[in-house]
Order: C-alpha cells, then sequence, then structure tokens
C-alpha cells in the first residue's frame, strides 16, 4: 500500500478531474468499479471531496445520493479530509482484554482532540479505532499511516508523538 | 509454462535438487507479527553477513548448472506460528527454530557461526519455561508438537513469492488430479470428505458446490472470502500471504468442479499485503499456465480478480459480500434464494472461506480416506485458532478437530500468563460464546460448540484471566456488532443497540436485576428475528456470558461491584488511614466536596457524594488514596 504523505493543502489543490478520468479509464464506469474508484480517490485525497462524489455519480450514471450512501456505509472512506498521520487504533477483542482503550484515551488526550472529532484542528492527527488489525499477538497495536507499532502503552504512544511532531515540522 | 503433471514434477524435483545443493536454508518469518517485531530487519542482517562470507546463494543460482553450490538461501515466509517469540527464524535442513532474534547485536553472527560449524546458538532456542530444557527444533516444542498441519501445511515453510517453491511442495497437483476428472467426480471427493465450511458455520462446501454444479446457466462465480473482520482472528490473513497459491489452486478445483470461469477473492482493505501477495500470485499461476485460458492445456478457463473490501464487518455475510462486490452498500437480503442459486449479478455463486479452499487441494492429492482419518467423524479434518490474549503462548495454530479446548490452552498455549487462573475462552469472535473452565474438557469442533452456545466462527479463540470483565467484554462485542450492523433489518439495527444500552448501564453501575431478563428476552428475539447470520449470532456473547457467569452480573448490577476490577465506573476511591497525612491537598481539589476530616484525623470520603473524577487521586503525594473494586 502507498503510504506517502501529501501536505494536507497540497492534497485539497491536487484534487483535479484529471486524476478522476485517469483512474475511470483504468476502472472503467459499471456500477461494480464504483468502490474501486472512490478508493483510489480517497487515497489520493485522503477524503472523498463533494465535487468528487458528484463527478463519480455522473460518470457511472448514478444518482448523488446512491454514490453518497456507498461513501458513508464503509468505514474506509471519509467526507472529511484526514490528517498527515493516521492513527488506527486496534480494538480487536485481543487488544481490548490487553488495553487498547488507555491508548486510545492518552493519544485523543495528547493530541488535544475534541469530543465527537476525530482529526485535530490543524490536520495533523487523525485518531481511529478499528476492528481487528489481524496482528493480535502484538496487542494492544496501533498502525501510523500503516506501519505498525506493536505492545502500545499510554506512555509509548506519547513518545511516538513526540518523534512525529519533530518529524512533521522538519518536513514543513 | 506447466502444461502437464509431468512439468509440474520436473519443476517440483529441479527445486528440491537446488535446495538440497544448499548448505542450508534461512527462513525468516515475516508474517504480521514477527515483521512488526522486526523481522524484515533480521532478514536483511542476515543476507548482508552471509555476502559478507561469501555464503549467499539464490535458488535460481543453484538451479544454473555453473551456479554457485553450497550457498544459503535466505527467504521471507509467511507466518510461523509461534508469534509470541517472534522474530523467528529456522534453519533448515536441521530445523533448529531461533527465537526473538535481533538484527543488531550478535545474534546474526552467531547464527551463521553455529550454521557453519554445525552447532547450534543455545540462547535463542526455545526453552521450557517449567523444565528450562533447551529444545531447538520445531518438532520437539510443545506448541508445535500437538498440532496438525494441513491448510497451514507450507505457511511459513515456502517461499510465498516463488511459485516453484510451492509446486516444490507438491503445489498445483491437486489442479492436475481435478482436470484429470469429470467435474461431478470432484464434487463427489470434497462431499465424501465432508468439507466443512471454516468461515464459521460449517455449512459442507461440497453440498454449496453441488447446488451451483446443477445450475443450467451460461456463468457462474466462485468467490473466495478473504474479509477476516471477527476481532482476534488472522488465520485466513496468514494463508493469504504465506501461502497464497492454495487459495488459488483451491478456487481454480471449486471453479472446475462448479463449472465457472470467473472468481472472486474479496480481501479486506485493512491486509494490504495480502492483496498485493494475491495479484501477484494470480499473475505468476496465469503466466506459467496455472489460471487463465486454458489451463493445463485443457478446456477450462478460469480467471481471477481480486476485490478489496472497504471496512465493513458485515461483508463478511455472503449476500453482503456479493453486494459489496457488485459496487452497492454491503447490506445483506433474505434467503433464499440461496447465493449457490442466485448470487453475484444474478448468478449461481459459490463462496467458501479462505481456510476452507485451502484445503481442497490436498484433499484431492492425499484422499478422501487421509482426510476423514484426521478430525471428527461428523467435523473431519483441521481448524486453525487465533490463539490470544492471556495465554502463554500466543501464536497462529491448527489442530485436528476433537481436540479438548484443555489441549489447546495449556498443552498447545502453554496456560495462563503469570500463573494467574483461566477464567473463560471466548471462541468465535463476536458471533461466538464464552466459555469457562467447566467445559474445558469439551472437544473442539462444529457440533459440539454449538451444544455449549457457542460456535467454531472463523477460529479466534481469546483467553481470559480472573483479570478480565466478561459482562465488559459483552458490551465490547456489542458495540461492535451495533456499529457493524447494516440497519437494514429491525431487529438486528434496534435489537443490538438497546441490549448495547443495557450493558452500558450495567458497566457504568447504573443496572438493575431486571436488566439481565430483559437482555435474555430482547436477545433470543434479535436471535430469531434477524435476516443474516451477523445478527443472528449477535447476541450470543452476551447469552452465553449470563448463562456461564450469572454471579457476575449480579455483582454488577445489585452489589454494584466489578470483580474483575475493571468496570471504573464501579470502583470506590477509599483513603489509607495508614498513609493519609491530612494534608488536606484532596479536600481542596474534590469538587463535590465529599472529602470530610481535620489536621489530626485521617481525611474520609462519602462514597455518596464522590463523582470517582480522579482528582484526589491525581493529587495525593502520599498515594494515600486507593481504588477499591
Amino acid at each position: 500500500m502507498n503510504t506517502t504523505v501529501l501536505g494536507t493543502e497540497e492534497a485539497e489543490a491536487s484534487f483535479d478531474l484529471g486524476f478522476l478520468n485517469e483512474v475511470l479509464a483504468k476502472t472503467g464506469t459499471s456500477t461494480a468499479a464504483l468502490i474501486p474508484i472512490l478508493q483510489a480517490v480517497q487515497e489520493k485525497c485522503r477524503y472523498l471531496p463533494e465535487e468528487a462524489i458528484i463527478h463519480v455519480a455522473a460518470a457511472l450514471g448514478l444518482s448523488v445520493a446512491t454514490v453518497y450512501g456507498v461513501a458513508t456505509f464503509y468505514a474506509q472512506f471519509s467526507l472529511e479530509p484526514k490528517g498527515k498521520y493516521v492513527i488506527k487504533i486496534c480494538d480487536g477483542t485481543a487488544c481490548h482484554v490487553r488495553g487498547s482503550i488507555p491508548v486510545y484515551e492518552a493519544l485523543r488526550k495528547r493530541v488535544n482532540l475534541e469530543d465527537g472529532r476525530s482529526t485535530t484542528e490543524n490536520r495533523m492527527y487523525t485518531v481511529e479505532t478499528v476492528a481487528c488489525l489481524g496482528a493480535c499477538v502484538l496487542a494492544p497495536v496501533i498502525t501510523i499511516n500503516d506501519q505498525v507499532y506493536g505492545h502500545m502503552t499510554a506512555d509509548a504512544i506519547n513518545i511516538i508523538i513526540d518523534t512525529l511532531g519533530q518529524e512533521g515540522t522538519e518536513h514543513d | 509454462m506447466i502444461k502437464t503433471r509431468q512439468d509440474m514434477i520436473t519443476v517440483q524435483e529441479r527445486y528440491g535438487q537446488a535446495l538440497q545443493r544448499a548448505k542450508a536454508r534461512f527462513v525468516v518469518c515475516a508474517g504480521p507479527g514477527c515483521v512488526a517485531s522486526g523481522s524484515l530487519q533480521v532478514y536483511e542482517a542476515l543476507v548482508q553477513e552471509l555476502k559478507e562470507r561469501n555464503l549467499h546463494t539464490t535458488v535460481d543460482c543453484l538451479l544454473e548448472a555453473e551456479g554457485q553450490r553450497d550457498g544459503v538461501i535466505t527467504v521471507n515466509s509467511g507466518c510461523q506460528g509461534f508469534c509470541q517469540l517472534g522474530p523467528l527464524v529456522r534453519v533448515e535442513p536441521e530445523g533448529i527454530l531461533y527465537t526473538k532474534v535481533k538484527a543488531d547485536g550478535d545474534d546474526v553472527r552467531e547464527i551463521v557461526d553455529a550454521m557453519e560449524a554445525h552447532t547450534v546458538v543455545t540462547h535463542l532456542c526455545y526453552h521450557d519455561p517449567r523444565t528450562h530444557a533447551i529444545m531447538p527444533t520445531e518438532q520437539e516444542i510443545p506448541f508445535y508438537k500437538h498440532q496438525t498441519r494441513v491448510a497451514l501445511a507450507n505457511c511459513g515453510i515456502v517461499d510465498p513469492e516463488d511459485i516453484r517453491s510451492y509446486m516444490q511442495r507438491g503445489g498445483y497437483q491437486g489442479l492436475a488430479t481435478a482436470l484429470e476428472l469429470a467435474p461431478e467426480e470432484v464434487l463427489g471427493k470434497i462431499l465424501q470428505a465432508n468439507l466443512r465450511g471454516r468461515g464459521g458455520g460449517g455449512f459442507p462446501a461440497g453440498r454449496k458446490w453441488a447446488i451451483a454444479a446443477a445450475q443450467k446457466t451460461d456463468h457462474k462465480y466462485m468467490i473466495c472470502n478473504g474479509d477476516e473482520g471477527d476481532p482476534g482472528a488472522f488465520m485466513d490473513r496468514s494463508i493469504m500471504e504465506g501461502d497464497p497459491h492454495s487459495v488459488i489452486e483451491g478456487m481454480l478445483i471449486a471453479g472446475y468442479a462448479i463449472g465457472a470461469s470467473e472468481g472472486y477473492i474479496y480481501v479486506r482493505a485493512e491486509y494490504p499485503l495480502a492483496v498485493q501477495r494475491l495479484r501477484q500470485t494470480i499473475d505468476d499461476a496465469t503466466k506459467h499456465g496455472l489460471a487463465g485460458k486454458n489451463i493445463l492445456g485443457s478446456d477450462f478457463s478460469f480467471v481471477i480478480h481480486v476485490k478489496e473490501g472497504a471496512g465493513a464487518f458485515v461483508c463478511g455475510e455472503e449476500s453482503a459480500l456479493i453486494a459489496s462486490i457488485e459496487g452497492d452498500r454491503g447490506m445483506s437480503r433474505p434467503k433464499p434464494p440461496f447465493p449457490a442459486v442466485s448470487g453475484l449479478w444474478g448468478k449461481p455463486t459459490v463462496i467458501n472461506n479462505v481456510e476452507t479452499l485451502a484445503n481442497v487441494a490436498q484433499i484431492l492429492v492425499k484422499g478422501v480416506d487421509w482426510f476423514r482419518s484426521i478430525g471428527t467423524e461428523d467435523s473431519p479434518g483441521t481448524k486453525t485458532f487465533a490463539l490470544t490474549g492471556e495465554v502463554e503462548n500466543t501464536g497462529l495454530i491448527e489442530v485436528p478437530m476433537g481436540k479438548t479446548l484443555k489441549d489447546i490452552v495449556f498443552t498447545i498455549g502453554g496456560g495462563i500468563r503469570d500463573g494467574r487462573q483461566l477464567k473463560g475462552v471466548q471462541i468465535g469472535g463476536p458471533s461466538g460464546g464464552c466459555l469457562t473452565e467447566s467445559h474445558l474438557e469439551i472437544i473442539v469442533d462444529f457440533d459440539s460448540l454449538k451444544e455449549v452456545g457457542a460456535m467454531m466462527g472463523s477460529g479466534g479463540m481469546v483467553v481470559m484471566d480472573e483479570n478480565t470483565c466478561v459482562v465488559e467484554v459483552a458490551r465490547f462485542f456489542m458495540n461492535f456488532i451495533q456499529h457493524e450492523s447494516c440497519g437494514k433489518c429491525t431487529f438486528c439495527r434496534e435489537g443490538t443497540l438497546q441490549m448495547l444500552q443495557i450493558l452500558q448501564r450495567i458497566v457504568d453501575g447504573h443496572g438493575e436485576v431486571e436488566d439481565l431478563d430483559l437482555l435474555i428476552e430482547i436477545g433470543e428475539a434479535v436471535q430469531l428475528g434477524s435476516l443474516c447470520g451477523l445478527g443472528k449470532s449477535a447476541p450470543n456473547p452476551v447469552l452465553s456470558t449470563l448463562a456461564n457467569f450469572r454471579d457476575e452480573y449480579l455483582a454488577h448490577v445489585v452489589d454494584k461491584r466489578c470483580p474483575a476490577g475493571v468496570c471504573h465506573n464501579l470502583r470506590r476511591l477509599v483513603i489509607s488511614e495508614e498513609k493519609c497525612r491530612s494534608c488536606w491537598l484532596c479536600v481542596k481539589v474534590c469538587p463535590v466536596n465529599a472529602i470530610s476530616g481535620s489536621r489530626k484525623e485521617p481525611y474520609k470520603i462519602n462514597q455518596e457524594k464522590c463523582i470517582k473524577c480522579d482528582a484526589c487521586l491525581t493529587v495525593c503525594r502520599f498515594g494515600a488514596i486507593e481504588e477499591v473494586y
């Protein structure tokens, strides 16, 4: 999987119809192509811009409501831009019984996430829980942009965020 | 290009000879667990060390007549199973297993030294925690000794990215055998073998195939269900990443038997490596003439596509999975018609789980009698489990059906961590049930688990000790299911929400005794009224914990106490008389004035006023505030 991280502004600016047309050329415009098309847009932009949804609907001959319905059904799709670092905390059974929620809470506190939000104001971090990452033996597990970190603790997550914060400023 | 069985045997023999010419083969586990503990770095370090000593070689090099002899081959394999002790390195042909190998330090150098000197690096070998005996080979280690590997036969041994490595292990000979038979004969063998669906339900695969085979239509589909969504399960992932060809071969045989020419593998988006491996595997198989048009020179053609899921647990259910491939919301629909009659785009469709398909080729090669000799009469064969939680040896295991729960948890799993007490085993994930110590002697197969209110599920097995609160675990599963319910039918959509709210109330300390009967009443209604398997099995964790751990529920609702010490709102904060120095800090921070006392005597917390905000706990410098459960 591509783990290249774009700056958010870059991501927003880079959504153009040219990209969508390239995707459509590859996938075709059958209804079965809808999910792969949305996946490509999500991967490129880190969310599904409204414009993209309208365009995909037109190209596939579907109503905007149908595309919106699919986009909101699956956890992979997001209607809001995700952060530069997408942190997934595994809350599968094994991780749950070994303490994933304290890690989740420590992380939310550390990046100052308000209640009900999953992405920070500065669009640096997105914090989500996922059902199972399939790495139960390392419980509790988190992934940051698909890089796996096992045996997580509240202290460890703070150290990781410190490191990411430094990297983030260097890049910007 | 492989055109005949003889071509396969030639590849098998040549590859085998190349392996024999090698001095050794280092198999570095690249399963998810080992990778996260740094096995890829170990692999690089091993290659580097071998290159410096001019010992490194490849299979291709050994296959050439002029190639280097006696070198060492290195392979990144799929999951070797003993994830607990990763990164793992196995040295063949001796089968020496090195555990917790580190890339930096002396480990890598010592392994290469020992290989050259025909000795063993004892400090990297498995030590039996009880007898302290050193066990250098897999065959000696109890974790491996009591397993029987069929679906995982190649996983952790073959090079998953080299089709020849799979052929060296006899791969694709099942397909060759199938193509020598008529489709009905292949179907007959799978029926006789009584291969039951490993995805959870245990429905005989052969019966599904037979229904689809009987349909007269222009097009049929074969789907491999790799949407392993059960939290706490990673068996299918390990097979797709570690032995992807076995899944493809199983699909090809199934496609031939039912008369399909097109197949889909639906894989969870959370498994990027599996997606990549499967795509490459299909390309390789096609290039070798083992997939695509006129397979092995026959009239049989079969194309396979990989479909990435988009993150919805319900898509593991057959009709929802089909909706998702068609580009729709993954919502289930009423059955019948069953997919085998009318499935993908209205055509007959067989959907089998990854592990089920990984068994198929071996049944054809080794025979029905061989398969039926493993396991129990009604559940032949083996089952893989992801053994996790508070057990000493966590990892990926495969056992014959009919082992007792005790064998799995204690003999293979090595018992409970740190000598604590076993409380329960959650088997089958959010659709399964929670077994207790009194179930240790039951045998694990499809039917006996159903009898005790659990189910095989896809094979997640989470061991819980005395520090796990079963009420909280039941709430956790209900929260998961409620979140993942597709919302189509009322019983699942509303029923699971009601059950979740009641369970939340109980763990928050506001539960009442009547809530327990209400949970059972709603649970039974959801089981009866839901449209698909997700809803029908959703109440299982709650109902089975209510049946097996009623006392613990009662402690929560009557005594407002959590015996396991997990439920945050059910603890009391008390001040230790010995430790309290009457410094007044806690009194100052308490927002509800619940703490009273004077300078001379220890302070006290008024439990009725206390809102458990932990302000006093944080501020006390003497550790005098204690949490009592």
